[in-house]
């Protein structure tokens, strides 16, 4: 778990958050994983046994995460919309299934991702090929090298760091997109990943270190420290 | 390793899921070679700006059409 890892790197290295979201229990969707998944499982079991309040906490705690990964993946409002509606739907016609082997995040996020996939694929068809191989024996090593200088992410306020971000991943191809929001953005690992998208661990990995690479690469010419601002 | 073999193992690398001899190997590596340094630095901040985006809030009508579909499902199992 990438996320969590870096972010306690950074609080062992005395970094402290930028103002705005905290890391508190009143804001659940901040927490790494490990935190926030707490009680999710007495409210997994809750809404087995048909407490319909439970299930709607839990869709409560997600509904904004699963539709960023929605959107994420199909770069579309309707379909992120229809696609979070279908998942949250399923996952409670389907609860009875869910035998708690992972989290009922992982669970969920695996169905959502499916849905989104399935829009994308219909609205994509010819741009779109999870399944199969987009990996060669290409040269990764980055040509634009130039250092990004201290904190160079401060240097935009946090709508403009957003619309970076956003630009940057609509412009990776969606299998390298996929990968890199199920293991960096949700945390899944490269195991769940895999059989989520129905792909080879090797595949995961390949296109994991292609997809950071190329949002290194996009994120390049905001943060060097030639860049205009 | 050269720059090459050390970039083909940066996720490895980050994710620490490199064995030690070889993880030995790449921070050797680093030590003598501020490019290689660079990229995976910038590539683990990259990977933190995404962890850290928060999801924005749901707008109020979407919000809306989720919860009444999630009732009316609620009331389909129920009969």
């Amino acid at each position: 778990m990438l996320c969590a890892t870096l972010m306690g790197e950074r609080m062992n290295a005395g970094f402290v958050p930028r103002p705005g979201p905290n890391l508190s229990v009143a804001n659940p969707h901040r927490l790494p994983s490990t935190v926030a998944r707490e009680d999710e499982h007495l409210l997994v079991a809750s809404a087995k046994r048909g407490d319909t309040k439970a299930f709607e906490e839990l869709v409560s705690r997600y509904e904004r995460k699963i539709f960023r990964l929605t959107m994420n993946i199909t770069r579309n409002r309707e379909d992120a919309e229809d696609a979070m509606q279908d998942a949250f739907l399923k996952s409670y016609t389907h609860l009875k299934d869910f035998d708690g082997d992972s989290r009922f995040y992982t669970w969920l996020v695996r169905i959502a991702a499916n849905e989104a996939l399935m829009r994308l694929r219909k609205r994509r068809p010819n741009q779109f090929s999870l399944d199969e191989p987009v990996e060669g024996d290409d040269d990764l090593m980055p040509r634009e090298l130039e250092d990004w200088g201290p904190k160079p992410d401060q240097r935009f306020e946090q709508t403009e760091m957003h619309e970076i971000l956003s630009g940057v991943i609509d412009k990776l191809d969606p299998d390298f997109r996929t990968v890199f929001l199920l293991r960096d953005v949700e945390e899944l690992s490269t195991e769940e990943t895999a059989k989520a998208l129905g792909i080879s661990v090797p595949a995961v990995k390949s296109r994991l270190l292609r997809a950071r690479l190329k949002l290194r690469e996009k994120l390049h010419r905001y943060f060097r420290r030639s860049a205009p601002n | 390793m050269n720059c090459d073999a050390v970039i083909r193992e940066l996720s490895n690398y980050i994710d620490g899921e490199l064995d030690p001899s070889v993880k030995h190997e790449l921070e050797l590596h680093l030590t003598g070679c501020k490019e290689c340094t660079m990229v995976i630095d910038q590539t683990k901040m990259t990977v933190e700006l995404f962890c850290n985006e928060e999801p924005v809030d749901l707008p109020a009508e979407v919000k809306s059409r989720l919860h009444d579909a999630l009732h009316r499902k609620f009331r389909e199992h129920a009969t």
